[in-house]
């Protein structure tokens, strides 16, 4: 065991001594490629903690949120309409919710006005989002007035600031009285804007959701499952984008990389048939040329993904997050928590490891095995 | 220091620190749960739906919750004409180039 250990040091040595003869294009190929896996590992890492994230906090949303529709648009629940539901089994709990957007002219951002069903919230107050607090400099105790759709102005004092680290789900919430929020926007009495249904069985969402269909043929329910979906598709499609733009340079480190392995240079020739004239094996050279294609790969590998790691967890992400969250003019600072999906990463190591491994091995088992004379001559 | 030594020690330094990224997602994860469990019963609490990630229209702050022919409601071949379909921010000539109106418009009462 210890000369073999031996041995592959003395051979790592000479390929070190072999690597360091063209040390500039060696140090470029691997800062290429470490580059690659960086920008690759960025992106996996993000997606996955954002797609993590998203579906621990929505995993709370309500099971059903019932839609009414007139003409494919969604429409005020009118009074009455609850009570049609009637006592489907399963159904805990149907609560109506009363939301709307708001644009802000000042800072040019829209908010979600909402009636927060949870919280006590006295008339003429209200509960802001972290990220109100900072684009209007708001506090508790400030006042702050907001022009109505009507025309009129109403203005409220803000009780409370919701957490920052809440941020990620309620940055732009303005959170008030039902009284207040009917007379902002001028809401009919008994109108909701949908309703949100508690059912204590998942297994028995979907029969609710087509007994609730039934009994009210212009409803739209919205299952968790779906808002679960929408969410994982968005992640997805938007991993996808990145991809599809890095496509063309992942292509061009293929050719480079592929150009660089499976192509042998005549000094490298020259030195395989150095080698084997001075009586080296062939599994000798393959061996040294194979801890070669492993310590670039690997090294690549391994450097790319820490950084990327320390790019995404401990630099929130800074190059790619407007692509990867989108952007807005009300944008949540959070940090994200790291999720690793060991899959993603295993492959990730698969397809930047072996292939590079292995293609520098198929020209060098040819080369190696002809005749040195003739591979010095070239 | 022989050559092999160095590269094996630069390697090992570089697994370790693959390794420890691991140990520091751990520790991450387990700082930032409170915080995560207390986002998820805010989520609970006020029955929202979706994060705040795209608040420029309706369809883009609430995807789950948007018409189900929302990316076209204006018209069947109407381009997305939200930043959030594109990749970076428009250019502050486009964001001035509205005529904010509301401000100008006299109040009823």
């Amino acid at each position: 065991m210890n000369t073999w250990i031996e041995k592959q040091r003395h051979l790592i040595d000479f390929t070190v001594a072999s690597l360091a003869r063209r040390k500039g294009k060696n140090l470029g190929l691997l800062s290429i490629y470490g580059l690659l896996v960086f920008v690759l590992a960025s992106v996996a890492l993000y997606t996955h903690a954002l797609r993590a994230e998203a579906t621990k906090v929505l995993a709370g949303t309500p099971e059903i949120v019932l839609q009414r529709l007139v003409a494919g648009r969604h429409d005020l629940i009118p009074p009455g309409y609850i009570e049609r539901i009637g006592r489907i089994r399963g159904v805990q709990k149907k609560e109506g919710r009363l939301w709307g957007y708001y644009y802000d002219s000042v800072v040019k951002a829209n908010y979600t006005f909402m009636v927060a069903p949870g919280m006590k919230i006295a008339r003429g107050e209200i509960v802001v989002g972290p990220a109100l607090e900072r684009s209007r400099g708001l506090a508790a105790g400030n006042g702050i007035s907001f022009r109505s759709y009507s025309g009129e102005l109403h203005t409220f004092i803000v009780a409370d600031v919701l957490p920052q680290s809440s941020e990620l789900v309620s940055a732009d919430l303005v959170l008030m009285h039902e009284e207040d929020f009917r007379a902002f926007f001028k809401y009919p009495e008994g109108h909701y804007t949908d309703v949100a249904l508690s059912v204590a069985n998942p297994q028995e969402i979907k029969n609710v959701a087509v007994k609730l269909m039934n009994a009210l043929p212009d409803s739209r329910p919205i299952l968790r499952d779906e808002v679960l979906r929408t969410y994982a598709s968005i992640f997805d499609w938007r991993e996808g984008i990145m991809l599809a733009l890095l496509a063309a340079a992942i292509l061009a480190f293929g050719i480079l990389a592929w150009e660089k392995a499976a192509g042998l240079s005549a000094e490298e020739k020259r030195e395989i048939g150095i080698l084997k004239a001075i009586g080296w094996e062939t599994g000798d050279v393959i061996k040294m040329k194979f801890w070669e294609g492993l310590l670039i790969s690997l090294l690549a590998f391994l450097l790319g993904y820490i950084a990327a790691y320390l790019h995404v967890f401990h630099a929130d992400a800074v190059l790619f997050e407007p692509v990867l969250k989108g952007w807005a003019v009300l944008y949540p600072r959070f940090t994200l928590t790291p999720h690793i999906d060991g899959l993603q990463i295993a492959t990730l190591f698969f397809f930047t490891v072996f292939p590079y491994t292995a293609a520098v091995l198929v020209p060098i088992w040819r080369a190696a095995t002809t005749d040195p004379d003739t591979v010095m001559r070239g | 220091m022989r050559p092999a030594d160095r590269v094996l020690t630069i390697l090992m330094l570089a697994a370790g620190a693959f390794g420890l990224s691991f140990a520091d997602a751990a520790r991450l994860r387990q700082a930032n749960a409170p915080a995560s469990t207390a986002t998820a019963e805010l989520v609970e609490r006020l029955r929202l739906t979706d994060p705040v990630l795209f608040t420029e229209a309706r369809y883009t702050r609430h995807p789950t919750q948007a018409d189900l022919q929302s990316a076209f409601q204006d018209h069947p071949v109407a381009l997305e004409h939200f930043p959030t379909g594109s990749l970076l921010p428009p250019p502050a000539g486009i964001l001035n180039a509205y005529e904010h109106l509301d401000r100008k418009a006299a109040s009823p009462d």
